[in-house]
């Protein structure tokens, strides 16, 4: 279906290439995952499928990619627009019209399809993607999910024979990722189409892929082949694949039910063992704190009389489904919202009374989108500016990021750095003046394991050193990875808090891979039972 | 008959209907300064807006044109008392303190102010005012993106970008207001500085967008047009132009009253023909079909009918008596001009000739939950 012939992409004014001789073959009906690190060329392999690369972005390709038995040298993007359907990162930006319905029918009347066969596709599309009861809505009123679904539905009206989706479930809450996997599950299976996705998130996608192609970056050989042989030999890999090479699996699990059903081995070595207890070594004191409190806007409370207090070496991880009020409690808590009632108090102080530069001493918050916090042009002024902003010696920030991202070369634009290295910019600069409470909002929307795991590591350092860490986030594996405390909001609500295994262990929706293998004993990440295990036969041998 | 010729018939109206209806209304305004036919103007908007409009987010704002009209009225009595010298009249109101200014420029700040210059003022306000809520009931009634869906083909790639315009700009507000508010993070309080640090966080991330929807467009088959020679392409174009030049000083003709006779109708009518022609010739060589074309039938063709009715019986009003359009002396009792009024008032009918909106099931949830909660 999907031909790549010794397929080289050099952008313009680059020396190497992006991607080096390809050669690939995506079968007719297979779900094709992509995988990488972010700035490998995973976006740039799926944009030359339907000749956005080079039509669009400018570049040079060589060699030949064949769609259907079109070659996307003689075919523009709009001339393969009902052979390939392509839904790009962010759902909205895509997004033509406003309402649902119209968003549907947009492909269609560019094709010049006949009005009957329009509505008929309008309505059957809204039936297959489960979107009847919001066919009237305007998209920006929808929820991820829902938007995600209606890209989906928008490119399958035209009927392609594949379909492209980039990062489709990363910026969406674990229920949501759920809902969408399901219908491209759906939609490879009972219509036979071809799916070709990239994801950072492996554990939610890997176990539904025909096959995996690797591409790891530095214009090196991409690798394809079924999943369990990939990811044998990739660097990066969700945890169930992780725990696989632990107890030393072969063929590797690539989904929980795979893995539960071989883990009767395990288990007996594991008993007697107890998990780590994934708590704070030292708990200092209280830093900030909310009591009863409540904030919204007018007559739509969204957070309904929440209590929450934070500790010097605490991580506490925020879950709850999109809308839970995650981000509006961060937002609070440095005075971005008043609250309504109740009271919010961090370092003694009331933080939406205080002037911006008191606040930034006393906490510090990286948003949701770390880019909002840049604006100089080369990384070495943004931190000359932070120094200034902060009131520290100069050099500080400049300082602190090499630290957390050694070897950027301050010349640099903020702009050209990858999400991993911007988020560690954005966090050198908010912790220049050395706040004691640090808020994160969605810290791995974009980042790949290797980013990943960096940021596990800074976040335990600051813990250590005495900072108080709260971070938003729908990533349960970061949360098993790092948190010391969990603590669940739904409908403006506390619903959990308390220690990491205790609320995530149960909880179908917030448990790691890991937890759902091994339950109900309370293990949380493959490390933990590789140092387990480890500890056991360092202990026997001798 | 078919239903959508009924005009009880729950359905939304063609917005198309609801522009030229309101130009009409507009067009009649622009033609007096008599405050009787002009109040009645707003009154008829206002009464069709609380009848028809529905609970969408663009029929909010009658409100936002009925403030922006106040504003204007107001505006133009404060700058004509304050600053000009040569409209002042005998009834003298008050005077205010006077700053000198050199040379007969024939502008002043303060001094005499005058019942005349300032009911002048209101009245000239006025009609600018009207003309403004007129757009704005349209506005209300009629979402301008819907009117966009029924340009025809030849248009159709200025539509999509007025569209992507009318989404872009309430999306760089919520940008801007991100932006900020994580400049605060940094320890800024504003100030000018922090406007360029503002900018381009914003300018980059709508870039950033419009490249993004750009794509998406291009593969999903935005502009492939059917085979059509270069030649057919540029002929279509020049039409267009042409005819939408003519159009435009057909209507300054007709609408200003003061140009020759040649720029009004007749300037008018070749330049609706020659774009006409324009438009199905490009229409021709775009392949693009409509999903669920709005209708147009009887309801519609009642409103048009009715704007262009008060339209028509003010230009004939013009003609025949212009005496009772214009006040001879602003502190006059305005005349009472019968045949415009009559006019205005049938375009009111559409309070009836209409069809009322149908309500979604979520509105039928909303509405009870209000009713609840005027009971409780």
């Amino acid at each position: 279906m999907i031909e790549f012939h010794d397929v080289s992409i050099t952008f313009a004014g680059e020396t190497e290439p992006v991607l080096n001789h390809v050669n690939l073959t995506i079968d007719e009906g297979e779900l094709c995952l992509v995988v990488g690190r972010t700035g490998s060329g995973k976006t740039t392999l799926l944009r030359a499928i339907n000749g956005l690369v080079p039509h669009f972005s400018g570049g040079t390709l060589t060699g030949r990619v064949v769609v259907d038995g079109r070659d996307t040298r003689d075919h523009r993007p709009r001339d393969l627009a009902e052979v390939v359907g392509f839904v790009g990162q962010d759902p909205l930006a895509g997004f033509v019209t406003d309402t649902v319905e119209d968003e549907l029918a947009y492909g269609m009347e560019s094709l010049g399809l006949a009005p009957d066969v329009m509505r008929k596709r309008v309505e059957e599309t809204l039936d297959l993607l489960g979107l009847a009861d919001l066919r009237q809505r305007p998209l920006a009123t929808l929820s991820g999910g829902q938007q995600q679904r209606v890209a989906i539905g928008a490119v399958l009206t035209t009927h392609p024979r594949v379909l492209v989706l980039d990062e489709p479930t990363s910026a969406l809450d674990p229920l949501a990722a759920e809902e969408v996997l399901a219908t491209l599950q759906r939609l490879v299976h009972d219509l036979g189409l071809t799916v070709v996705l990239a994801e950072h998130r492996l554990e939610r996608v890997v176990q539904y892929a025909d096959r995996v192609v690797y591409v790891p970056g530095e214009a090196r050989a991409v690798v394809d082949g079924a999943p369990q042989d990939v990811l044998d030999r990739s660097p990066i890999a969700p945890p169930v694949v992780e725990l696989g090479r632990v107890a030393g699996w072969r063929p590797l699990p690539l989904s929980v039910r795979d893995a539960r059903r071989r883990t009767a081995a395990l288990r007996a070595q594991l008993t007697g063992l107890t998990p780590p207890a994934h708590a704070a070594n030292h708990v200092g004191d209280v830093v900030a704190g909310v009591q009863d409190l409540v904030t919204g806007y007018g007559r739509l409370p969204v957070l309904k009389g929440v209590s929450v207090s934070l500790a010097q070496g605490e991580v506490v991880a925020l879950m709850g489904r999109n809308g839970a009020g995650k981000s509006t409690l961060l937002r609070t808590l440095v005075g971005m919202r008043r609250p309504e009632s109740g009271s919010v108090d961090v370092g003694g102080h009331r933080p939406a009374q205080l002037r911006p530069a008191a606040l930034l001493r006393l906490v510090g918050l990286v948003p949701q989108v770390p880019g909002d916090l840049l604006y100089e042009s080369t990384v070495a002024r943004e931190c000359t500016q932070a120094d200034r902003d902060a009131g520290v010696p100069a050099g500080t920030t400049a300082g602190l990021f090499e630290r957390l991202s050694p070897g950027v070369p301050g010349d640099q634009h903020p702009r050209d750095l990858s999400e991993g290295q911007r988020l560690t910019l954005v966090l050198a600069i908010v912790l220049a003046a050395g706040p004691p409470l640090l808020l994160l909002d969605e810290p791995t929307r974009g980042l790949d394991y290797t980013a990943k795991h960096r940021l596990v590591e800074i976040l335990r350092d600051l813990a250590a050193s005495g900072h108080a860490v709260m971070l938003a986030t729908h990533d349960v594996e970061l949360v098993a990875e790092v948190a010391t405390r969990v603590v669940v909001l739904a409908d403006g609500e506390v619903v959990a808090d308390g220690p990491v295994a205790d609320v995530v262990v149960s909880s179908p929706a917030f448990a790691p891979q890991v937890a759902k293998i091994l339950a109900p004993s309370p293990w949380l990440t493959p490390t933990d039972v590789a140092v387990a295990l480890a500890g056991v036969t360092a202990v026997s041998r001798p | 008959m078919q239903p959508q010729h009924r005009p009880t018939y729950p359905r939304m109206l063609h917005p198309g209907a609801w522009w030229l209806w309101a130009l009409g209304l507009a067009a009649a305004a622009s033609r007096t300064r008599n405050p009787v036919p002009l109040l009645l103007v707003v009154a008829v908007t206002a009464l069709v807006v609380a009848a028809r409009k529905g609970d969408a987010p663009w029929a909010r704002s009658y409100a936002a044109f009925l403030k922006l009209a106040l504003l204007v009225i107001v505006l133009r009595v404060v700058f004509q008392a304050l600053l000009s010298s040569g409209s002042q009249g005998p009834t003298v109101l008050f005077t205010l303190p006077e700053l000198p200014i050199p040379g007969s420029t024939g502008i002043k700040l303060g001094g005499v102010v005058s019942l005349e210059a300032v009911l002048r003022a209101f009245y000239e306000g006025l009609q600018l005012a009207t003309i403004i809520v007129a757009v704005g009931a349209a506005n209300a009634l009629g979402s301008a993106r819907r009117l966009l869906r029924s340009v025809p083909g030849a248009l159709y790639e200025v539509g999509v970008a007025v569209v992507i315009a009318l989404t872009f700009a309430p999306q760089l507000v919520t940008d801007a207001t991100r932006v900020r508010e994580a400049h605060r993070l940094r320890g800024q309080s504003g100030g000018v500085r922090s406007l360029k640090r503002l900018i381009m966080p914003v300018l980059e991330g709508a870039l950033e967008r419009s490249v993004e929807l750009a794509a998406a467009m291009d593969s999903r088959g935005y502009g492939r047009t059917s085979d059509a020679g270069h030649s057919a392409r540029r002929a279509a174009g020049v039409f267009s132009l042409t005819g939408l030049l003519g159009l435009s000083v057909g209507v300054y003709g007709l609408l200003s009253g003061t140009g020759a006779d040649w720029m009004g109708m007749p300037m008018l009518v070749a330049g609706a023909l020659l774009s006409a022609l324009g438009i199905h010739l490009g229409g021709r060589r775009t392949g693009r079909t409509t999903y669920r074309p709005d209708p147009w039938a009887f309801p519609e063709w009642a409103v048009a009918g009715s704007g262009l009715v008060a339209a028509v019986t003010m230009f004939v009003t013009a003609e025949v008596a212009p005496g009772s359009l214009i006040l001879a002396s602003p502190t006059q009792l305005p005349p009472v001009p019968l045949l415009a009024v009559l006019g205005i008032l049938v375009a009111a009918l559409p309070t009836v000739l209409a069809p009322p909106l149908p309500r979604a099931a979520a509105e039928e949830t909303t509405s009870t939950g209000q009713r609840e909660k005027v009971a409780a």
